[in-house]
């Protein structure tokens, strides 16, 4: 545990030593870069170690705070969630060093290095806290590092804008928070997190909600994603790849440890949180599909891949609260790897997005174009990135998919009417499944594929070294899971056991089984491409490339002619239009020589920029109008409001 | 098991292309002409496979992925769907995802290859196939879910096993029908036919999966037009054993029933092919919406 705790130490004070290094100097980056690994290589062995041996490793101090004492614990749930953690943090810290260099950013490199120490090392701490306070300032250090993360460009206003979207939305979510361990502690004693199972169920609804609220507002559920696809726009690709990939999913941490303490679990807590699964999954994905900025695009994907681990953790709460062993062991075991999943190929996915818009210069899906031969690395490894968000065979998202589908299956078998209706999990999965399909068949597609759209994009070179090294280590870790699944079986066995005891039964392990199948056949997948492709690759190979794409007859095509972004989505977004409402403008075409015409189109988020933000707008004019009644500046009314004041006060004495 | 294998591959490799030729027979027939030979598909791709390359300065690797996957995939899918009584050589719990989901890898590699060109009629079509692939894909699993519900596992060898035969005489019978109406459907978007999409015709304009594989040529063709015949007879295979669900107990016989369903769809799709329109593009998203409602309604039906 010490070691656990050097880790957290190290990688919190990582970006320390840059503060009193030059501005325009390169001195603190390395060091912070080694103290990152030194850190992330401690922590690992600390979580192997844990998950090695059969007791669980704690620590408990005393501590001069109310509230109970300085208490840690490693579980498997917590490892589940560190695992992907290190991994990330490391990428990104090596990728940074290129990507964020001190010398081409003097205003705001020491501050993001800072940060990125900073919010890792909060959200190790609270990953492993075992009680409530400790949980919470961990929670707050991150939510403010995260806030200096998002507002690396500060002197951007649209970065100041969604950092403050941001500051806002994580402080009514901490406000949750707080409610609901004080009416933990109210009910339990004690603020310490008790044993799994142990919470009886008074007040357990108003604790589910809050929890729900406060979680789900961290986590991106819809529609308390509001602040998370401008965030995650605005940061450097690195820290959105740590925000996205890990931070987001210590709200699902959350909900899933808050889910654990309780002895009963009502059905419409798994109702609950399934129907807002499939609105985030179906919606988030139907959002993405309009979106034409890359780092907005994956900040929506992560809306949705949240929906799909609620969906797991919905399913799961359901085999609780109706007992059925194996419903729990495939719907957690889906929704706790998903997690890991979606952190691994996210991560790709923002630190390739971040080599070509280093590359280009802009983050315009409709500008770019051609990147693969001039980004062969990149284009190749967010490929990787792409088949495996679009959960397709052979790399990781197909497993944990395949674990929730398998799970929603079940609901067929038992034996409760009530639960049949959990079956729409499945179609719902297919639609998610095949929009996420569409929606990274275009992003890859319009930016690696075709003739550059733009002269950066024709220009464009290869990230170094160093930037592509992370990349490919975080495909690996994706072609790993998708390959050899059965190898991570042991761990989520370990998680699923924590969260509840009883669903470690044989029918459970029996269910898992087929793994090895899955794997089987990724193998045979992978080797049969292999096999052809390099077949083909030998008959083509004398084959020159160097007449242009058939126009259909057109003799002067030109890079403008290609389906954009906007263009490729636009069917499916329209009929999505009941939920996006996307706005047109231009475009049409009148007389019989038409003239030069322009179209844009633009979609704003649906529940901030369409619901939220005119709420709020005409919250303030009521309350401004009210004020300029109430406080109008006449000494008379002032007196009034005096007498009022003193007659109300003695009317309470009297009474 | 090997000879199973054996069978299985042997029946998918040699008569997949015959199945195009039935169908241009027949279309031939409704039309009053002769036809090409029954065995032209297999000439064309003989006559392919001879030939060489052209590529486009545009395209990359990605280019020649597309026809690739194409091929594997529906190759191994076969691995998992019953041929008939002939079970599946792989079968496990939960394999009818695997084969889902394989088929969506085949989409979005030939998708992305028909991007790689940069031409905006390859464009066209690889938006129109994922989208409305993406719409066919709810339709496919709520009937996998009515099959589900009324077999005892989730493999497709239990899913098409032989209770089938009970099934249809009792009251799922019409949750059946229901859903082969719906599979067939699935199965013409799938595999671009009319009325959603034309092989024929040489107006790029109105043609999804022709116009996507536009810019191939040579052994690269040869595989397209050789896995899109695979991919019909693996997924007619579906249908088949849906709506024959009879075991003859000798495998020869079986191998004959089921040939004899395939070529039954095959000339079901030419007499579609013969006596419909294609529908105007905006109007398919809603034919595949119609579709999922009624694959719901067979589902309420079973779940009741």
């Amino acid at each position: 545990m010490s070691l656990f705790l050097s880790a957290i130490v190290l990688i919190s004070l990582a970006g320390v030593p840059g503060l009193f290094c030059r501005r325009e100097g390169s001195g603190g980056e390395g060091l912070a870069c080694l103290l990152t690994l030194a850190g992330v290589a401690s922590g690992l062995t600390a979580v192997v170690a844990a998950l090695a041996t059969a007791k669980v490793p704690g620590l408990s101090l005393a501590w001069s705070v109310p509230g109970g004492s300085f208490a840690l614990r490693l579980d498997p749930l917590s490892a589940v969630f560190l695992l992907p953690l290190f991994l990330v943090v490391a990428t990104g810290s090596v990728y940074g060093l290129r990507y964020w260099p001190q010398q081409e950013n003097p205003r705001n490199g020491r501050k993001l290095r800072l940060f990125y120490g900073l919010i890792s090392g909060a959200m190790m701490l609270l990953l492993t806290a075992g009680n409530g306070l400790l949980f919470l300032m961990g929670w707050e250090v991150m939510a403010l590092a995260g806030y200096f993360l998002i507002t690396t460009e500060d002197h951007k206003e649209e970065v100041r804008r969604a950092g403050f979207i941001y500051l806002i939305a994580t402080h009514t979510g901490t406000l949750a928070l707080f409610a609901m361990f004080a009416l933990i502690g109210e009910v339990s004693g004690s603020l310490a997190f008790s044993a799994a199972g142990s919470l009886p169920a008074t007040l357990s609804g108003a604790i589910f909600l809050l929890g729900l609220f406060g979680f789900g507002m961290k986590a991106g559920l819809m529609p308390l994603h509001i602040w998370l696809p401008g965030a995650h726009a605005a940061a450097p690709s690195h820290a959105s790849a740590l925000l996205s990939g890990v931070m987001i999913k210590t709200g699902i941490y959350g909900l899933v440890r808050l889910t654990s303490l309780f002895a009963e679990i009502p059905p419409w807590w798994g109702w609950t949180i399934l129907s807002a699964g499939i609105i985030s999954g179906i919606m988030g994905v139907a959002l993405a599909l309009a979106q034409h900025d890359i780092k907005r695009l994956l900040a929506y994907h992560s809306v949705e891949n949240i929906g799909i681990i609620a969906l797991g953790l919905g399913l799961a709460l359901l085999g609780r609260a109706y007992h059925l062993p194996e419903l729990v062991a495939l719907g957690l075991a889906g929704c706790l790897l998903h997690v890991a999943n979606h952190g691994l190929f996210k991560s790709l996915l923002f630190l390739g997005a971040g080599s070509v818009i280093h590359a280009v210069g802009t983050r315009e899906i409709d500008h770019y174009g051609g990147l693969l031969k001039h980004q062969p690395w990149t284009g190749a490894l967010f490929l990787g990135g792409a088949v495996a968000i679009s959960g397709l065979p052979p790399f990781n998202g197909f497993v944990s998919e395949w674990l929730i589908y398998i799970g929603a299956f079940q609901t067929l078998k038992e034996g409760v009417p009530a639960l049949r209706l959990a079956v729409i999990v499945v179609p719902a999965l297919a639609l998610i499944g095949g929009l996420a399909l569409a929606c990274f068949v275009k992003v890859f597609g319009v930016t690696f594929l075709g003739e550059p759209r733009s002269e950066a994009a024709a220009h464009a070179h290869e990230a170094p070294k160093s930037m592509v090294a992370p990349m490919v280590l975080l495909l690996a870790a994706c072609a790993w899971i998708g390959l050899l699944p059965t190898t991570l079986l042991p761990l989520l066995r370990g998680a699923v056991a924590v969260w509840s005891a009883s669903a470690t039964t044989a029918g459970a392990d029996t269910a898992m089984a087929p793994l090895s199948w899955v794997s089987l056949s990724g193998w045979l997948l992978l080797t049969l491409l292999t096999l052809v492709t390099l077949w083909l690759r030998s008959r083509s190979r004398m084959t020159p490339r160097e007449i242009g794409t058939w126009g259909c007859g057109f003799q002067f095509p030109s890079p403008r002619i290609q389906y954009t972004a906007s263009s490729f989505a636009d069917t499916l977004v329209r009929l999505f239009d009941f939920g996006l409402w996307s706005e047109r403008h231009g475009g049409a075409v009148k007389g019989l020589f038409p003239r030069q015409t322009t179209f844009a189109s633009h979609t704003p988020d649906a529940v901030l920029d369409r619901i939220l933000t005119p709420l709020f707008k005409a919250f303030a004019w009521f309350f401004w109008k009210v004020r300029a009644a109430v406080q109008n500046g006449s000494l008379a009314l002032y007196l009034l409001y005096v007498v009022l004041t003193m007659l109300a006060l003695m009317a309470l004495l009297l009474l | 098991m090997i000879g199973g294998l054996f069978l299985h591959l042997a029946l998918l490799l040699l008569f997949a292309p015959l199945l195009l030729g039935i169908i241009t027979k027949t279309k031939a027939l409704f039309g009053g002409r002769i036809g090409a030979p029954l065995l032209q598909s297999y000439f064309d791709l003989a006559r392919l496979w001879r030939k060489g390359f052209v590529f486009s300065r545009t395209t990359t690797w990605v280019f020649l992925a597309g026809p690739v996957v194409g091929l594997v995939v529906p190759l191994l899918a076969a691995l998992l769907i019953p041929f008939g009584a002939l079970p599946a050589p792989v079968s496990f719990e939960g394999d009818l995802i695997l084969f889902v989901y394989l088929f969506g890898l085949s989409r979005f590699f030939t998708a992305l290859a028909a991007l790689d060109t940069g031409s905006s009629f390859e464009g066209m079509g690889a938006v129109r196939e994922v989208t409305f692939s993406c719409l066919a894909e709810p339709t496919v699993l709520f009937s996998l879910l009515v099959l589900a519900r009324l077999s005892d596992g989730l493999s497709l060898n239990t899913l098409l096993g032989s209770h089938l035969l009970t099934a249809w005489q009792s009251e799922a019978g019409a949750s059946l029908s229901l859903i082969l109406v719906c599979l067939f459907v699935v199965l013409l978007v799938e595999n671009s036919r009319i009325p959603f999409d034309d092989p024929n015709t040489h107006l790029e304009l109105t043609m999804i999966h022709e116009v996507m594989v536009l810019d191939h040529s040579g052994p690269a063709l040869a595989m397209i037009l050789y896995g899109a015949a695979l991919k019909m007879m693996v997924l007619s295979a579906l249908l088949v054993k849906l709506a024959l669900p009879w075991q003859t107990g000798w495998w020869l016989g079986d191998v004959g029933l089921f040939l004899a369903g395939q070529i039954g769809v095959a000339v079901l799709i030419g007499v579609i092919e013969s006596s419909m329109a294609r529908l105007r593009l905006p109007r398919v998203p809603q034919v595949l919406i119609g579709t999922s409602l009624l694959s719901i309604f067979a589902l309420v039906l079973v779940l009741r």
